[in-house]
Parts: C-alpha cells; structure tokens; sequence
C-alpha cells in the first residue's frame, strides 16, 4: 500500500495551562484513510496541526515512515488559503518551478480546466477548494492532511467535492486523515472514524464498507447512531435543566 | 425508529394541512403584481440606463464640473459680475501662460519643479520602503529603529527649512531633501502596516509548502502588503508637492514656485491662478500615474477588480 504510516506515542499539547491532548496514542496505516470526530474544542484540529508539524507537541513522539524516501504531508484547511494576486495555475505550482504542465493535468482532474488563468477572486468556494485540492496534490504527498476542507461549502458542493476525493484517491492511493464535524461525511469516506474527546481518542472504529458508499446504507446508519451517542455523552453528563 | 417514523408522520399531516389551506378560495382583496424584472434576452436596447451607462460615461462625466466652473468664471468675470483686478478670468490666464510657453519659461520652470519631485520623491519614497521592510519583517530592527523614526516622524518637516537654508545654502539640496523628507514617512507607515498585517495564516501556508524566507517575502508577503503600500505612495506624492511649495518659495531662480514669488512681486495675479493651476495638473497627474500603476498591480483585489478593461 502506498502513503505513509502515522505513529502517534503519548503526544500531549498544552496551551498555557489548557491541556488539550493528553498522552495520545494513535497508529494510521499506510493508505488508509482516517476521519477525526469529537465536539468542538476537543483538539482534532490540534491533533492534525501536530501531525502537519506545524505547531510542536508539548511532550511526546510523531513518527511518519514511508518506504524509499522522507514522507511528504500536505494539509488542506477549512479557508482555501489561496493566494489572490496568483492565477489559479500559479497557486497550484507554489513553490515548485517548472511543473507547469503537471498543474494544468491536475486542474484538469478537479474540473477546472480552461480556469488557469482566472484569479481566485473570479471562483466560487467550491472551486477554490479545487484549487487547493490540487495544490495539495501535485505534490504527491504520502500523507494528505484534511481539516475541515469542505465545512463551508454547501450540501451539494459538499457532496461533489467527496465524490471528486473518493475518485482521486481511488487512482492514486495515499494515506488520509481528515478532521470533520460531520459523521455522515467521515462514514462515506473512510477506512475508519477516531472520536476525540477530553484530550484522548474515546472511540476507534474501524470498518469495511465497499465504495461507492451510499448514505442509506443500513450499517453505516447505525455506525452513525454509535458516533452520535459518543458525541453527545459529553453533554447527557451535564445536570438535566429542570 | 419510532421517533423517525413518528416525525416523519408529523410532517405527512402538516404537509396535508398546507395544502388544503391553499385550495380556500381567496375572497374579495384584489391582487397585487410587482415587476421587478422582465427582460427579453438579446434586446438591451430598451434598458432605461443605456444613456447614463455608456462607455463614454466615466471618460466625460469627470469633466463636467471643473468645465462647467470654466464657463461659469470665464462668463462672470466677461460681465463684471468678478473683478478681473482680485480674479483674472481664464482666457486671461491662458494668454499668460501662451506668452511665457513662448518665451520658453513655462516650460523650464516646469520641468525643474517636476525634477525636484521627482528626485526628492524617489529619493524618500525609497528610503521610506527600505526602512519600511526591514522593520516591518524584522523583529530586532523594529526595536531598534521603530521609536526613533516616529519621533522624527511627529516633526513637522517644513519646521526644518532655516535648518535646511543654513545646512546646504540656497541650492538644490534644501529643496530636494525637504520633498524627500516628506515622502519617506507616509511610505514608511504604510509599508510596516502592510507587513505587519499580512494573514498569518497565508504566511504559515507559504511556509508548509516549503518557501525560502526570500522566496515567503517575495511571493506572500510583499504582494500582500501592496495595497497598503501604495496608498503610502498616492499620500507621499502629495505631500511630496505640497513640500515643493514650500521649498520653492526659498529664494528660487527657478521652478512654478519662483513663477509665484517673482509674479507677486509684479502684481501679476494671472500668473499666480496659472501656477495654482499647473500645481493641480501635477498633482492630479501623479495621482493618475499611481492609480494606474495600482490597477494595473492589484487587477487580483476584489475592489479593483471591475476596472479591468475600462
């Protein structure tokens, strides 16, 4: 299997005195295709930061192996990040020269070819989340970091962009975790679901379901059932209002 | 299960509800259409905007008032109503100007204002953006140098004008170094601001993927601040005129300012209104300048963005 493998040891981050992970482990293997779950504020974003070695864990170990060279990560974050003043063609080739062939292929595979030339300002959300889709692939990453990439975006935008994920990884498989507050979007697309809540990983599913999924599927319904119950126990706890 | 069927009952029966509610007969009140579009594709013609929303309407329009200011001055002074002894009328001045462009004054004069702009602006505006960068990106210059330079900053630099006579005389100098004095500053603010307000998150971006320190200033950080940073530039040109006033009032041989000095001594109030004048040509030429140079840089940026083409 291609991507590469995630190990997580007894990482914790702390900011200030706010502990938001605690001595977690996690192992990803290759290829497989991971979604974080948990309420707000639970540190899934933390947690993929870290893994992006964007921010430093406060104590612990991350490892990332691959087979034959250095692993590449590649994050895609809720906002598009892209840059305005840079052409969509531009953008893609961010810090590499020459590839720009390459790119326009690319573009081509997230259905934006002919908008090579626009800028940013000129597409839609959904488009501009193409475009860093597609800066995040031509990289080839062994390990594609998604944070809520599709949170903003409408149902149906939202919808295609999954399809449009589902597809490219089917041709070019790597290693994915993608941060998401939606259950439904975690069960579609992934090899297994991680809820994180107070600091740790609560639940750890892993299934195999055969893709295309569909969201009427009866299993995945009742996984979905088992999520939900997970998430809400946080707020079943607090005191009942009279 | 029980739940989902139950709601799902629910919204069977309220949907039941709505409709019968939309079979009732409407009784009585008349109803009432509003049109709020109703165009056939392809016919434009009948658009009630087409004559105020030509082409040529941001090409003219501007030119309206100041035109018609024209007219009104030129016919006022023709019938009294303005004296032409405190306000000459325009054709009066256009004559002054048509007689000094043929004894070829205008025109040096102009030319040597112009390159006291435009060498003293270089020099500040430049100076400006230097200091600008290296504080804006460095930490420890902005802590060494940042205190100092809003201390000068708060001196009003006109105030350095005996300074300046007794420093480097009655040339050239004083007169530059004041134009350029007051143009480091505006640009010098605006280009720390820029930088310092540049997304932070565009700049982690650039940096997870991989881009050199020179390589995250050239590609995010300085096109990023553009925007800021030119409107620096449109401020410090302004001041940079506004400075050349001053400056040559000094004891010029030279320049649209000697023109002033040397036409109140005449009394000639025609040549005065004509130097005002050509200082507001100049003026809003640079600004023109400028703001094509801005659309032309920042064709990318929502707000200029519907420029493109016109």
């Amino acid at each position: 299997m291609s991507g590469a493998e995630v190990r997580l040891r007894a990482v914790s981050k702390s900011f200030g005195a706010r502990e938001v992970l605690n001595r977690l482990d996690l192992d990803v293997a290759a290829g497989q295709f991971v979604s974080i779950i948990g309420p707000s504020g639970a540190g899934k974003s933390t947690l993929l930061r870290l893994i992006a070695g964007l921010d430093a864990p406060t104590g612990g170990r991350i490892e990332l192996r691959t087979a034959g060279n250095k692993s590449d990560v590649r994050m895609m974050f809720q906002e598009d990040r892209l840059l305005p003043w840079r052409t969509v063609l531009r953008n893609v080739v961010l810090g590499l020269k020459g590839r720009e062939n390459q790119a326009t292929g690319i573009l081509r595979a997230v259905g934006l070819q002919g908008r090579e030339n626009d800028f940013p300002i000129g597409l839609s959300g959904g488009q501009r989340q193409r475009v860093a889709l597609a800066r995040a692939l031509i990289h080839e990453p062994d390990l594609l970091l998604l944070d809520e990439p599709f949170g903003a975006l409408d149902a149906i935008t939202r919808a295609t962009m999954q399809l449009l994920l589902e597809q490219l990884l089917a041709v070019r498989p790597r290693t994915v975790m993608l941060v998401t507050h939606d259950v439904e979007e975690a069960l579609l697309l992934s090899d297994r679901v991680l809820l994180v809540r107070d600091g740790g990983i609560a639940r750890d599913l892993a299934f195999d379901r055969p893709r295309p999924r569909h969201r009427g599927d009866p299993y995945l319904a009742a996984l979905k059932e088992e999520l939900l119950d997970g998430l809400l126990v946080a707020e079943r706890d607090l005191p009942a209002v009279a | 299960m029980t739940d989902a069927s139950l709601s799902s009952a629910q919204i069977l029966g309220a949907a039941k509800r709505a409709g019968s509610a939309e079979q009732t007969p409407i009784r009585g009140e008349p109803v009432v259409v509003t049109v709020i579009a109703d165009v056939v594709a392809g016919k434009t013609g009948s658009r009630p905007s087409s004559a105020f929303g030509a082409w040529w309407r941001p090409l003219l329009l501007p030119w309206l008032l100041p035109l018609g200011l024209l007219a009104v001055w030129q016919s006022l002074s023709a019938t009294g109503l303005i004296s032409t002894a405190i306000v000459p009328a325009p054709y009066e001045i256009w004559t002054a100007a048509r007689q000094l462009a043929e004894r070829g004054e205008l025109q040096i004069d102009i030319l040597v204002s112009l390159r006291r702009v435009a060498i003293g602006f270089f020099m500040g505006a430049t100076t400006g953006l230097l200091f600008g960068l290296f504080v804006g990106l460095f930490e420890p210059v902005r802590d060494l140098f940042d205190r100092s330079l809003q201390m000068v900053r708060t001196i009003p630099h006109l105030a350095l004008v005996p300074l300046m006579i007794l420093w480097f005389g009655i040339g050239e100098e004083p007169r530059v170094i004041l134009v350029a004095m007051g143009s480091l500053f505006p640009v010098y603010i605006n280009t720390v601001g820029g930088i310092r307000n540049v997304d932070p998150k565009l700049i982690e971006l650039g940096k997870s993927y991989g881009l050199g320190p020179a390589e995250l200033v050239w590609s995010v950080i300085l096109p990023a601040a553009l925007q800021p940073i030119l409107v620096g530039i449109r401020y410090a040109l302004g001041v940079a005129w506004l400075t050349l006033v001053v400056g040559e009032t000094i004891a010029s041989r030279d320049g649209i300012g000697y023109l002033v000095q040397n036409a109140r001594e005449l009394l000639r109030i025609d040549v005065i209104v004509l130097a005002i004048i050509l200082y507001a040509i100049a003026g809003w030429l640079s600004d023109l300048v400028t703001r094509l140079i801005e659309q032309r840089l920042l064709r990318w940026h929502p707000n200029y963005a519907r420029r493109i083409g016109t």
